[in-house]
C-alpha cells in the first residue's frame, strides 16, 4: 500500500535502530541509567506497541508513555454529564467509537445505551450535524472531545450550524490543550525526562513554535513526530543527534504533515469558537491550568453545557491509582500496585487503561515484549 | 437409500398480499400461504415439504458418513440484511455448515427458524429463502424443518433467522484445540477480514465507501480436502467473531501452548488493510465467514497449503506461523517492521480510534 508501506520498511529500520545504539553508546548511557524520552501523544504509544518498536530498542533506552490520550484522561465526572445529557428523552448523544468505553462513576455510554439512551457512534461531527438535520425534532449533541488535532472540525462543525441556522445541534465540549500539560509535567520535581516525541497532528494544527518555552526554559530538546514506526525511530534518532551534539531545539521530522506555522485556517476557526477555561480536571493529572476551552458566549446556543443542565460533579480518581507517576515516567505502567489485578481494560480504575492508547492498556493488550527484565514483569499481567 | 414413507402431495398456498402482517404469524391459513409460498417454494425438498412437526432421518443413512453426530446452532442478526458479498439467508446457512465442517463432520440437514418483523416485504422474505436455498445447494445441504414467527415492528430489526444442523463424523477424524503440539504450522485458506470489514462499510455509519466483499462462503469442500491431504491434522476453526487473533487464542489457551504468526505472510487484502488503517482497526480482530484456521503437524503442512490453494476457496491460502516454545496460553506476531508484540484477546467490540 503506497505512502504506508514506505514508513514501515524494515531495512531501514535496522539501519536507524544501528545508528542509535551508536549514538547512545557516545552519549554514555547504558542500562543501568537509560536515557529516558516521552512521546506525548498516544497514538504514538499506539504504533510503538502495534509494531513493537519498543523490543527493538537498545537497552540503554526508555520510552515513557505521556499523557497525550484524550480518552484516557477524561475525568469520571465528564462522563457522568456526557450520560446525564444522554438520558434526556430528546436527545441523539452522537460520539467517536473509542469514547463509548470511558466509564464514569455511575456507567458508560455503552451501558447509557443498553439501558435505552440514545447513543450513536460517528466518524465525524459533520456526521452529527446531519442527524440533527434530518431529525429536526431531536437534539443532537456531540462529544466534543480530543487535542487541537480535533478541536478545528468541531469548530467548523459549529460555524457551519450557525451559518444554515440549524438550531437543535450543540457540542459537549470537552476540548483539552497539550502544552499546559506538557508544562505541568516538567514543573513536576520528581521529573527524569530527556526529551521529547513531540505530538505529530497537535501540530499540524498549532506549529511548532508554542514548544519553544521547553527547549529555551527547560533545556529539554523536543522532535515533533510522525505515527509510522519509522517516524517513531527516525524521531528518536534525530533526539539523539541533538543530545549527542550538545544542542536542545524543537525540531520537526514530520515536515511531510505538520508545517512549521500549524494550520491558520484551523487555528481562526478555533479561536473564534472556542476560549481558555481558567483550569480543566484531568484524569491522573488533577486540575491543570488553562489546559481546557470551552464555547464562547457568541456561540452559546451551540453549547450543551448550557442547553442542559451538567451535574458537573467532581470524581476523585480512585487512591491506589498511580497514574500520574506512570505519566510522568517515574514507575512503569507493571509497577502500579493495581495494574492487572484491580485495574484492567475490562475494569479500568485509571486513566491509563481506559483506551488502547493508554500506556496502561497498551502494555496489557500488546505486552512489554521488550528487555529480559520488562518480560518477567509484564507477564504478571 | 432407505427412504422414509411420504404422504401424498398437497396443494400448495399462495400468498396474496405484498407484506407481512400478523395474520401471518397466527398459525391459520395465512401461515400456511407464507410457509408454503416462500419458504418450501425455495426450499424444495420431500422431508420439508410434508410439513411434518419434526424431519425424521433414517439412522442407517445418517452410519454410512461415520460414526458420530454433530449438532450446532447459530443465531444470525447482521445489520445491514444484505450486504457486499451477501445477505442473512447466505450467511445463515454458512454460518452452520461452517460450524458442523470445522468440527470434521460432513454438514448433511439443517433446519431454518425466521422471526420476522411486521411490515417485511414478502418478496424480500423471498429473495433471502432463495439465498438460503442456493447456499443450502451449494453446501450440499437440505433444509428440512423450520419455523416462521411474525413479532410486532420493533420487536425486531426485520428479521433474526436461527439454523440448526447436524452432519456426521468420519471414524478416525479427531480434532481438537488441545491438540496443537509445538512446531505445529498455523495456516488459513485466503484473505482475512473481509466479512467484517464488508459489514462495517455496508452500514454507512463510517461515511466510508468501499468495494470490499464478504467472503461468505460454505467450507464443507475445501475442508474435505484439507482433511484428506494432512489427515493428522489437529484443529480447524472458523475465524468468525472476533477474529484470527480470538482464535488463536482460544487455541494458544486449550493446548496450553505459545503460537507466534509473522504479518509480513498474514494474507489482507489492500482495502482491508486501508480500511482499518483509516479507521484504527486491527484485521485480526475482524470477522471472516468463509475462512478456518487450521492446525496442522509440520510434516504435513506442505500437503494441506496445497489442498487448500487447489481449492477454489483457498487460492490465497498461507502458513502464517506455527506453534513455539513460549509462555503457555500467549500468541504473539512477529511485525512486518521486525518487531515483536502480543495478540491478546479483546475486552469488547472494536472500536474506531479518535485520531
Amino acid at each position: 500500500m503506497r505512502y504506508v508501506d514506505e514508513f514501515r520498511d524494515r531495512a531501514k529500520a535496522d539501519f536507524l535502530v544501528k545508528e542509535i545504539e551508536r549514538l547512545l553508546a557516545r552519549i554514555g548511557r547504558d542500562e543501568n541509567r537509560p536515557l529516558q524520552i516521552m512521546e506525548v501523544c498516544g497514538g504514538h504509544t499506539h504504533s510503538i506497541f502495534r509494531y513493537g518498536v519498543e523490543g527493538m530498542l537498545p537497552k540503554s533506552i526508555e520510552l515513557v508513555h505521556g499523557p497525550g490520550c484524550p480518552v484516557c484522561v477524561l475525568p469520571m465526572g465528564r462522563v457522568d454529564d456526557c450520560v446525564a445529557i444522554a438520558e434526556h428523552s430528546e436527545v441523539i448523544f452522537t460520539t467517536f467509537g473509542d469514547a463509548m468505553r470511558v466509564p464514569g462513576s455511575r456507567k458508560s455510554l455503552l451501558q447509557a445505551k443498553a439501558d435505552g439512551c440514545d447513543v450513536r457512534m460517528v466518524y465525524s461531527p459533520m456526521d452529527a450535524l446531519a442527524l440533527a438535520r434530518k431529525n429536526p425534532a431531536r437534539e443532537v449533541v456531540f462529544f466534543g472531545i480530543g487535542f487541537e488535532t480535533t478541536m478545528p472540525s468541531t469548530a467548523l462543525t459549529v460555524l457551519q450550524a450557525e451559518r444554515e441556522g440549524i438550531k437543535n445541534f450543540s457540542i459537549f465540549c470537552n476540548h483539552i490543550t497539550i502544552v499546559p500539560t506538557i508544562k505541568a509535567i516538567l514543573d513536576s520535581p520528581d521529573l527524569r525526562l530527556d526529551g521529547f516525541l513531540g505530538p505529530g497532528h497537535v501540530s499540524m494544527v498549532i506549529g511548532d513554535a508554542p514548544y519553544e518555552f521547553i527547549a529555551r526554559y527547560y533545556k529539554k530538546p523536543m522532535v515533533i513526530a510522525g505515527f509510522e514506526p519509522l517516524d517513531i525511530l527516525q524521531s528518536i534518532w534525530m533526539l539523539l543527534k541533538q543530545i549527542d551534539e550538545g544542542r536542545c531545539e524543537i525540531e520537526n521530522q514530520y515536515a511531510r504533515v505538520a508545517p512549521a506555522g500549524g494550520n491558520s485556517v484551523a487555528l481562526q476557526a478555533v479561536a473564534q469558537v472556542y476560549e481558555l477555561r481558567e483550569f480543566f480536571e484531568w484524569r491522573g493529572l488533577g486540575s491543570i491550568d488553562h489546559s481546557g476551552v470551552k464555547v464562547r458566549d457568541a456561540y452559546a446556543g451551540f453549547d450543551a453545557e448550557r442547553k442542559f443542565a451538567v451535574p458537573n460533579a467532581k470524581i476523585a480518581d480512585p487512591k491506589s491509582c498511580q497514574c500520574g507517576e506512570v505519566l510522568k515516567g517515574v514507575i512503569k505502567p507493571w509497577q502500579c500496585k493495581v495494574f492487572g489485578r484491580a485495574c484492567s481494560p475490562e475494569t479500568p480504575l485509571g486513566a491509563l487503561m481506559v483506551s488502547s492508547e493508554g500506556a496502561c492498556a497498551a502494555y496489557y493488550q500488546y505486552g512489554g515484549i521488550k528487555r529480559g527484565r520488562d518480560e518477567a514483569e509484564a507477564s504478571v499481567a | 437409500m432407505n427412504m422414509v414413507s411420504f404422504p401424498p402431495r398437497r396443494s400448495r398456498g399462495k400468498v396474496h398480499v405484498p407484506t407481512v402482517t400478523l395474520a401471518h404469524g397466527g398459525g391459520g391459513k395465512a401461515m400456511k400461504d407464507l410457509i408454503d409460498d416462500v419458504f418450501v417454494e425455495a426450499f424444495d425438498n420431500p422431508l420439508l415439504a410434508s410439513l411434518d412437526d419434526s424431519a425424521r432421518i433414517d439412522l442407517l443413512d445418517l452410519a454410512q458418513h461415520g460414526d458420530r453426530l454433530a449438532f450446532t446452532t447459530d443465531s444470525f442478526v447482521v445489520d445491514p440484511l444484505v450486504f457486499p458479498g451477501g445477505d442473512i439467508g447466505r450467511l445463515a446457512v454458512c454460518g452452520t455448515v461452517n460450524d458442523l465442517a470445522v468440527g470434521g463432520a460432513l454438514p448433511l440437514y439443517l433446519s431454518c427458524a425466521v422471526i420476522v418483523e411486521e411490515g417485511v416485504s414478502i418478496d424480500f422474505l423471498r429473495q433471502i429463502a432463495r439465498s438460503m436455498a442456493a447456499t443450502a445447494q451449494e453446501a450440499g445441504v437440505k433444509i428440512v424443518t423450520g419455523d416462521t414467527k411474525v413479532v410486532n415492528k420493533g420487536a425486531c430489526d426485520q428479521m433474526f433467522i436461527t439454523t440448526t444442523g447436524v452432519g456426521v463424523v468420519a471414524a478416525g477424524v479427531e480434532l481438537g484445540a488441545h491438540r496443537a503440539r509445538l512446531g505445529d504450522a498455523v495456516l488459513v485458506n485466503g484473505l482475512l477480514g473481509d466479512h467484517g470489514a464488508a459489514i462495517l462499510g455496508a452500514r454507512g455509519d463510517m461515511a466510508l465507501q468501499s468495494p470490499i466483499e464478504s467472503d461468505c462462503a460454505p467450507l464443507q469442500g475445501l475442508i474435505a480436502s484439507l482433511l484428506n491431504a494432512a489427515p493428522n491434522a489437529r484443529f480447524l476453526r472458523d475465524p468468525t467473531r472476533g477474529g484470527v487473533a480470538t482464535v488463536l487464542n482460544e487455541i494458544a489457551e486449550a493446548a496450553q501452548v505459545a503460537i507466534e504468526i509473522d504479518e509480513a505472510v498474514t494474507p489482507l487484502r489492500d482495502e482491508v488493510r486501508g480500511f482499518c488503517e483509516i479507521l484504527g482497526l486491527d484485521p485480526l480482530y475482524l470477522a471472516n465467514e468463509g475462512k478456518i484456521v487450521a492446525i496442522v503437524p509440520p510434516d504435513e503442512a506442505e500437503q494441506a497449503l496445497e489442498a487448500m490453494r487447489a481449492h477454489r476457496l483457498g487460492r490465497q491460502a498461507a502458513v502464517i506461523g506455527s506453534v513455539v516454545a513460549g509462555e503457555p496460553g500467549r500468541v504473539t506476531m512477529r511485525t512486518i517492521f521486525g518487531g515483536r508484540r502480543i495478540v491478546d484477546m479483546l475486552v469488547g467490540e472494536q472500536l474506531p480510534r479518535i485520531c
